[in-house]
């Protein structure tokens, strides 16, 4: 254990959602990496089904099964630290109804014969919410899983799940109300129930990946008003993802460019045609500009919502395990893990 | 010429020769989600609008500020008059939100007696199927679709198809309700229902073990809500194939049009090129694939590894290093720009070895591409900039495409 104090101590069950398209499942694998110092294990979950985890780890389609995909970072400089682990998941409802039914009831083989019949079909046409349960209970399974010898009594230190987008968050975790329309009584109305008991509980903080563009911000402001409505539910850090970096101060991009000296400058440096070549980088520049102006404007109503924020680079070559690694360090830095 | 084409062999879409040609009725647009489609098919049904057609666009789930740029305040599923649009030639633009749950009551109250509609409509799985956010929306949409469509009010439909799981889950959704009304669970659930019937009798021993099983797990209340839904269901189900076949059959006509709809990002791209696959499986006519935001180069002749160099050279040397220079000021800001011109084209360069990867994987799809725009679109000036870029110069082969289609 680390003395350093983190925003999201006393977190175990951290859900990470996003708009499509803002890297929702690079950042929860960054922040599973993250997590996992100091000897930690983290479970890093991945509930739709797309094998993105395993591609950005580099690994074949993951099985529903726990299996050690990563190790995190020691901090080397003290030499004590021996880094954590990182598992993986990838849960479809399929397994998770197998799972659950074997768990509860020791009813695996009929619920091989349910699946046969189509019984998970049946669960995500009529009813999602069903599938959904199923998928945030296995979740939470993982949270409370006990483990004799471990340190903290826990199977995992931590649990990442990289869950639906933002536009379906608030129904994906708030599952005692998407069931209690089906189900009043019963064993699935009380599964819902103690899912519910961990979502809305200070062990669970729910992250939203975002960038900095309009869309994406409106989403995610809209989807943490969602959160907040909601008794217990604790929202967590907005993750700004793929942000550029500022290679020019806000005065010297109001400024307007002096193209004779820039031409000069880029003449010294022994570039062909300088003239028209700092009139095209001005041009550069100003749209630069233009873009900056915008991305603070989102941040700013990004900040307004009183979260903590975080921001994490364009990683312009593309992400694999050294970007995760780079991106974890940031995370970490900034006080997310 | 643009960035990402010129070593490649793909054909550029065209898009205007598609919705200039009367005969295109129907235009699909897809993808995954955050790549722009319902901006896309807004851009598209205005421009077709502005070029005389009488246009409908059907959207699911936009943007608030795109969905008032064309006057959508709310979702009432009436297709309603886009104000502002250049009606020179005689054009018009009509937009609307998708109400899911309200075309789904529709259906029912189409296909079965007042009495059992009713029935249904009350049902808890009716209410969860219905305004669930997976499968039904898609579903729902293709509904709408074959209704604006039959109406013959609208001589061009633009739909834009629900940021889906999957891509599989838009083309399987006509289909899909069926397959699963038929399925084998259903019969199970249904079965103490129908023991009279001869071979009910025979299966019942076997079954009854199964709704033992379902009874502990769903509890017997969701049990007896799911045989009465089912039920009750299982009487318009003729129905509801029937349409759903009808549909199907629509979208792989003449005069529709699919596009796919992506940016240049490896899960967007990997997400069209399953798109393209499967609508050529599927018989389905793909019109092309529509690369949104790109980053253009800007000064194309220098590049990323010299333009670090210089910028090296000059933070190097720097005013006071012995190099002549006018004013230290030009020193830094020309490093500065020759960096960001660095990152730039890095990040150029790194959109065109995705975008060159699917088009390898796919030559013969035609594809154009939409420069990236520094603000989200939410006026119809916005709307009209981004149909600009659709504006082509090479015949598309509409004949073609639909001949190998239908």
């Amino acid at each position: 254990m680390t003395a350093r104090d983190t925003d999201w101590d006393g977190v175990r069950l951290h859900v990470v959602t996003g708009k499509g398209g803002t890297g929702k499942t690079t950042v929860a694998a960054a922040l599973a990496l993250a997590l996992a110092h100091a000897g930690r294990r983290v479970l890093l979950i991945e509930a739709e089904g797309r094998q993105g985890i395993a591609r950005l780890f580099d690994r074949p389609p993951l099985p529903y099964e726990e299996r050690k995909i990563a190790i995190g970072p020691g901090e080397a400089r003290d030499g004590r630290d021996p880094g954590g682990d990182v598992y993986a998941l990838a849960i479809d409802p399929e397994g998770a109804l197998l799972d659950y039914l074997q768990m509860f009831y020791g009813m695996r083989s009929a619920g091989v014969a349910l699946t046969r019949l189509g019984m998970v079909d049946f669960a995500t046409t009529i009813a999602p919410g069903l599938s959904d349960v199923l998928v945030t209970g296995k979740a939470t399974e993982a949270t409370r899983r006990k483990q004799a010898g471990s340190p903290t009594g826990f199977a995992y230190d931590a649990v990442v799940l990289d869950a639906p987008p933002t536009g379906r968050i608030g129904r994906f975790l708030n599952v005692s109300a998407e069931v209690s329309g089906l189900a009043k009584v019963g064993p699935i109305r009380s599964h819902a129930d103690s899912v519910a008991n961990v979502i809305k509980s200070p062990q669970t903080a729910v992250h939203f990946v975002c960038t900095l563009e309009e869309m994406p911000v409106q989403e995610t402001l809209d989807g943490i008003a969602e959160l907040r409505a909601v008794p217990g539910m604790q929202v967590g850090g907005i993750v700004i993802n793929m942000t550029r970096p500022a290679v020019l101060s806000r005065q010297e991009l109001k400024a307007q460019p002096d193209l004779p000296a820039m031409a000069s400058a880029l003449g010294a440096a022994g570039l062909y045609d300088p003239d028209s070549l700092a009139a095209a980088l001005a041009g550069e520049i100003s749209e630069h500009a233009r873009y900056i102006e915008l991305a603070d404007r989102e941040r700013s109503e990004l900040e307004a919502a009183g979260q903590p924020v975080y921001e994490l680079p364009l990683i312009a070559e593309g992400i694999d395990l050294a970007a995760l690694h780079k991106l974890a360090a940031e995370l970490r830095d900034q006080g997310a893990a | 010429m643009s960035p990402y084409q010129e070593n490649t062999v793909n054909p550029r879409l065209d898009i205007d020769r598609i919705i200039d040609d009367r005969r295109s009725r129907i235009i699909v647009c897809c993808g995954s989600g955050g790549v722009g489609k319902t901006t896309t098919a807004a851009a598209i049904g205005l421009r077709a609008a502005e070029r005389g057609r009488q246009v409908c666009v059907l959207t699911v789930d936009p943007a608030r500020r795109l969905a008032q740029s064309m006057g959508l305040t709310s979702l009432d599923n009436t297709p309603r008059l886009v104000d502002g649009i250049d009606d020179e030639a005689d054009g018009s633009l009509h937009a609307m939100m998708l109400d899911m749950k309200r075309t789904f009551d529709e259906v029912v109250e189409a296909h079965a007696d007042p009495a059992r509609a009713a029935q249904i409509l009350a049902n808890p799985f009716y209410q969860s199927l219905s305004s669930s956010f997976s499968g039904t929306q898609e579903y729902m949409a293709m509904e709408k679709l074959g209704q604006l469509r039959r109406s013959d009010e609208w001589d061009l439909i633009v739909v834009d198809t629900p940021p889906s799981r999957s891509a599989l889950d838009f083309l399987d959704a006509p289909e899909r309700l069926g397959r699963f009304l038929d399925g084998r669970l259903i019969k199970v659930l249904t079965a103490p229902m129908k023991a009279s019937r001869p071979f009910g009798r025979v299966l019942n021993a076997g079954l009854s073990v199964m709704t033992g099983a379902l009874t502990k797990l769903l509890g017997g209340q969701v049990l007896r809500d799911a045989q009465t839904f089912i039920t009750a269901f299982d009487t318009m189900f003729g129905g509801f194939r029937e349409r759903a076949d009808a549909t199907y059959r629509l979208l792989q006509a003449p005069g529709t049009s699919f596009l796919v709809i992506a940016t240049p990002e490896p899960d967007a791209l990997r997400e069209a090129s399953y798109f393209v696959e499967r609508l050529d499986e599927e018989r389905m006519p793909l019109a092309g694939l529509i690369l949104n935001r790109v980053h253009g180069a800007g000064v194309s002749r220098l590049s990323a590894a010299s333009s670090l160099a210089a910028a090296e050279t000059l933070e190097a040397a720097g005013p006071h290093g012995g190099v002549a220079a006018d004013s230290p000021a030009g020193y830094s800001l020309a490093a500065a720009a020759l960096r960001l011109h660095a990152e730039r084209m890095n990040l150029g360069e790194r959109e065109r070895r995705v975008a060159g990867s699917f088009m390898s994987a796919h030559p013969a799809v035609p594809v154009i591409e939409v420069p990236a725009l520094p603000e989200d679109v939410h006026d119809l000036a916005g709307l009209r900039h981004v149909g600009r870029a659709f504006a082509g110069s090479q015949p598309a082969e509409l004949d073609r495409l639909w001949s190998t289609t239908s």
